[in-house]
C-alpha cells in the first residue's frame, strides 16, 4: 500500500470520527427514548412483559452464579484470613466484596450477555423483517412501542438482580464459612453488620447497579435498532452488545468506585 | 379511461419528484423528475426492473423518506411539509402491504389485525373482535385467527398482512411486491383481493410489482419506471400493444433489449486473451 | 403466556428483589442497628481522636449506648471536638470520663464511657473536657524507648 503511515492515520481518524458520530447518534437516541417513554408507563403491561423477559428469565443464572461466587469467596477468604488469625472477619469480607463490587458488576455482565443480547437480537430481527417499518407506516412510533418498554424493563430489572446476586452470595459465603468450615456464626453476622454501612456500601452498590442497568439497556436497544437489516448484521450487533456492555460496565465501575469509595 | 380521467379527482399527485440517498451532487439519483397521478378508486401499477426505485417511491409517499426535489401531495397535503402529528394522522388513512408481510411475529394473526384498531381507536373489545373477523373473512382466513405468523404459509401470511393493511378502511393502499414468491393459486387470490378491496372501499391502490401477468388482469393504469424515470404510462391494453422498446422487453420477457443482459464489463476477447 | 401469569411472575420477581434489598439493608448492613430513641447530644474534647470514625459506637460497660455523630477540629483550643449522640434512655453523671478505646488488638476504635459518682446528670448540649485520647502507637514506642534509655542510664 502506498504511503502506509498516512493511510494508517487516515484510517484511525476515520474510525474515531465514526465512533464519535456513533456516540452522538446514541445520545440522541437516548433522548428520543426518554421523550417517548410515556406509552411504556401509561400502558405498563408492555413494560411488565419486558421485565419478565429480562428479569424473571435471568433469575436462575443470577441466583446460581451468586451462590457459587459467594461460596468461592467464602473458601478463598477463609484461606487468606485464617493466616492472620482473622477468620471471624469472613462475613465482612464476603459482604463487602459482594455489595460494593461483585454484585453490581457480575450481575451486570450476566445481564448483558443474557438479556442484553436477547433484546438486541429481537429488535434487530424486527428491523430486518420490516416489522418496525410496518409499525411506522401504521402510525405507531416504534421507539415508543418497542424500544422504550425494553429499555425500562432492563433498568427496573438490573438493581433487583444485583441485590439478589449479593444476597445469594452472602448466603453462599455463610454456607461455606459457617456450616462447612466452622467459622463462628455469631461473629460472622455481627462483624458483618458492624462493618457494612447502609449508606456507604449498600446504597452505593444499588446506585452502581442502577447506572449499569441504564447503560446496558441503552446499548442493547441501540445496537438492535441500528443494526444492518441482514442476518450477519443482527448477529454482529448481538456480539457488539455483549462486548460493548461488558467494557462499559467495567469502565463505569472504575469511575463510580473512584467517586464513591475514596475513603 | 383517458388521461383526462386520470388527472381529475386525484388522490395522490407526484410532481417533479427527485430523490438521491446522499445530498451531494455526484451521487446517483434513485428517482429523477417523476410525475404521477393516482386517481381515487383505481388500481395503479408501478412496474420496472429490480432496484429501479419503486419501493423508494412508496416510502416517499408514506413520508418515511424526504424528497431531494419536488413534492408528493396526498389528499391535498404535501407530505414532506407535515409535522409528526399530521403525518401520523395521514398514515392512519393509509394501509401498506410489505413484501413478505412484515407481520408481528410475537402476536397471533388475530392480534396482528387488531393492532391498528387497538392502537388508534377506543372501540370496545367485542367490536374489535367482530371487525377483525370480518377482515379475516374478506381474505378467506377467518379460521386461522389463532395461528401464529410462523405457522402460516407465504400466501397466507400475505393475505393476513393484507387484512391488516385494510383494518381501518384506508383511502390509500400501497402494495410492495405483493406477488413475489407466490404459487399460481395464491397469485390469483391476492390479485383478486386487491381488486375487490379497492372497489369495496372506494380506495386507491398503488401496486409496485414486476409481475406482468398477475397485474395486467387487475390494474387500471400502469407506470413504467426505468433508471429513476418514467419511460411509459397507459392502460393495460395500451401497454400490451406498446412499441416502446423497454415496455416491449418487459411485457414479453425478453432477455436482452434496452435493459441489457450483460452487466457492464471489459471486452470479452480482451479480458480472456488480453494478458497473453 | 397469559397476562395474569405474566403479572404473577413479574410480581414474584420484583418482591423477591425487594426482599433481597431489605435483607441486605437490615441483616447485612447496620441500618437495623442504629436506632437511638430520642437521642441527646454531648460534646467531648480530645487531644487526639486516633482513627475514630463517625457512627462508631459509644459504649458504657461494653453496651452500646450511643453513636459518634460528628468529628471536627476546634480552631480556638486546637483540640478535636467529637459530638456524641446518646440514647435518651440513658443518663450519665457530670463526671463521666470518655475514653477512646480499640476493640480487640487491631480493631476499630470506639468511645467508652467510664462513669463517675456525681449526683448531677449531663444534659443535652453539655461539653466534657476531661477525656482520654486515643493511644498512638508511635508515641507508645517512643515512650518505651525513652523509658528503656533512662533505665539504662540509672544503672
Amino acid at each position: 500500500m502506498t504511503a502506509s503511515p498516512a493511510n494508517f492515520f487516515r484510517g484511525l481518524g476515520h474510525r474515531v470520527n465514526n465512533g464519535i458520530w456513533h456516540l452522538g447518534f446514541a445520545s440522541r437516541f437516548f433522548l428520543a427514548i426518554l421523550m417517548h417513554s410515556g406509552m411504556a408507563f401509561r400502558r405498563f403491561h408492555l413494560t411488565i412483559r419486558e421485565i419478565y423477559s429480562t428479569g424473571v428469565m435471568s433469575l436462575i443464572v443470577i441466583l446460581v452464579s451468586g451462590l457459587f461466587v459467594g461460596m468461592v469467596l467464602g473458601l478463598q477468604g477463609y484461606d487468606t484470613l485464617q493466616r492472620y488469625g482473622s477468620s471471624e472477619a469472613l462475613g465482612v469480607l464476603v459482604a463487602l466484596s459482594l455489595v460494593r463490587e461483585l454484585g453490581p458488576v457480575i450481575a451486570g455482565l450476566l445481564f448483558a450477555s443474557r438479556a442484553g443480547s436477547a433484546i438486541t437480537a429481537e429488535i434487530g430481527l424486527m428491523k430486518a423483517t420490516e416489522q418496525l417499518s410496518a409499525m411506522e407506516m401504521m402510525a405507531v412510533n416504534p421507539i415508543a412501542r418497542v424500544v422504550a418498554p425494553r429499555f425500562w424493563g432492563g433498568v427496573i430489572s438490573m438493581p433487583l438482580l444485583a441485590a439478589l446476586f449479593s444476597a445469594m452470595g452472602i448466603f453462599g459465603g455463610y454456607l461455606v464459612g459457617v456450616l462447612l468450615i466452622g467459622v463462628d456464626e455469631g461473629s460472622f453476622w455481627s462483624q458483618m453488620q458492624a462493618s457494612v454501612d447502609f449508606r456507604e456500601d449498600i446504597v452505593n452498590g444499588v446506585i452502581k447497579s442502577f447506572v449499569f442497568g441504564i447503560l446496558v439497556s441503552l446499548i442493547a436497544v441501540f445496537e438492535g435498532y441500528d443494526s444492518e437489516p441482514t442476518a450477519e448484521g443482527v448477529s454482529s450487533a448481538t456480539t457488539r452488545t455483549v462486548v460493548t456492555s461488558s467494557l462499559v460496565i467495567l469502565f463505569a465501575d472504575f469511575i463510580l468506585t473512584a467517586l464513591m469509595f475514596r475513603g | 379511461m383517458t388521461s383526462n380521467d386520470m388527472h381529475q379527482d386525484a388522490l395522490v399527485r407526484i410532481a417533479d419528484l427527485s430523490f438521491a440517498y446522499d445530498s451531494d451532487a455526484s451521487s446517483r439519483k434513485v428517482l429523477d423528475g417523476i410525475n404521477m397521478t393516482i386517481p381515487r378508486g383505481k388500481v395503479v401499477a408501478i412496474m420496472g426492473g429490480s432496484g429501479c426505485g419503486k419501493t423508494t417511491l412508496l416510502r416517499l409517499i408514506g413520508g418515511q423518506l424526504q424528497p431531494s426535489h419536488g413534492a408528493v401531495t396526498v389528499d391535498g397535503q404535501v407530505v414532506h411539509e407535515m409535522d409528526d402529528t399530521r403525518l401520523y394522522a395521514l398514515r392512519r388513512r393509509m394501509g401498506m402491504l410489505f413484501q413478505f408481510g412484515a407481520l408481528f411475529t410475537d402476536m397471533s394473526v388475530f392480534d396482528n389485525i387488531a393492532f391498528p384498531m387497538r392502537e388508534h381507536t377506543n372501540l370496545p373489545e367485542e367490536l374489535v373482535r367482530d371487525l377483525v373477523l370480518m377482515k379475516l373473512h374478506a381474505v378467506g382466513l377467518r379460521g386461522a385467527a389463532q395461528l401464529m405468523p410462523s405457522e402460516l404459509s407465504g400466501g397466507m401470511a400475505r393475505r393476513v398482512a393484507l387484512a391488516r393493511a385494510v383494518a381501518l378502511d384506508p383511502m390509500l393502499i400501497m402494495y410492495d411486491e405483493p406477488f413475489a414468491g407466490l404459487d399460481p393459486i395464491s397469485l390469483g387470490v391476492v390479485g383478486q383481493l386487491i381488486r375487490r378491496l379497492t372497489d369495496a372501499l372506494g380506495a386507491s391502490s398503488i401496486v409496485v410489482t414486476h409481475d406482468v401477468l398477475a397485474s395486467l388482469k387487475i390494474v387500471d393504469y400502469i407506470y413504467f419506471v426505468s433508471e429513476g424515470r418514467i419511460v411509459a404510462e397507459g392502460t393495460a391494453e395500451e401497454m400490451i400493444h406498446s412499441d416502446i422498446p423497454f415496455v416491449k422487453q418487459f411485457i414479453h420477457a425478453e432477455a436482452d433489449g434496452p435493459v441489457p443482459f450483460h452487466y457492464p464489463a471489459m471486452d470479452y476477447r480482451e479480458e480472456l486473451f488480453g494478458s497473453l | 403466556m397469559t397476562r395474569t401469569t405474566l403479572d404473577l411472575w413479574v410480581g414474584f420477581f420484583v418482591s423477591m428483589g425487594i426482599l433481597a434489598l431489605i435483607f441486605l439493608a437490615l441483616k447485612v448492613g447496620n441500618l437495623g442497628g442504629s436506632n437511638l430513641s430520642e437521642p441527646y447530644q454531648l460534646t467531648a474534647r480530645f487531644d487526639n481522636v486516633g482513627s475514630l470514625k463517625v457512627r462508631a459506637p459509644v459504649k458504657s460497660s461494653g453496651v452500646v449506648v450511643g453513636r459518634v455523630g460528628a468529628i471536627s477540629f476546634d480552631m480556638a483550643t486546637y483540640e478535636a471536638q467529637v459530638t456524641l449522640n446518646i440514647d435518651g434512655r440513658y443518663q450519665f453523671p457530670t463526671d463521666t470520663f470518655p475514653k477512646i478505646l480499640t476493640s480487640g488488638l487491631l480493631g476499630e476504635q470506639y468511645i467508652g464511657l467510664a462513669v463517675g459518682g456525681d449526683e448531677k446528670m449531663l444534659h443535652g448540649g453539655d461539653t466534657i473536657s476531661k477525656t482520654q485520647s486515643a493511644i498512638v502507637i508511635e508515641e507508645l514506642i517512643g515512650q518505651f524507648l525513652f523509658n528503656k534509655a533512662s533505665e539504662g542510664g540509672t544503672q
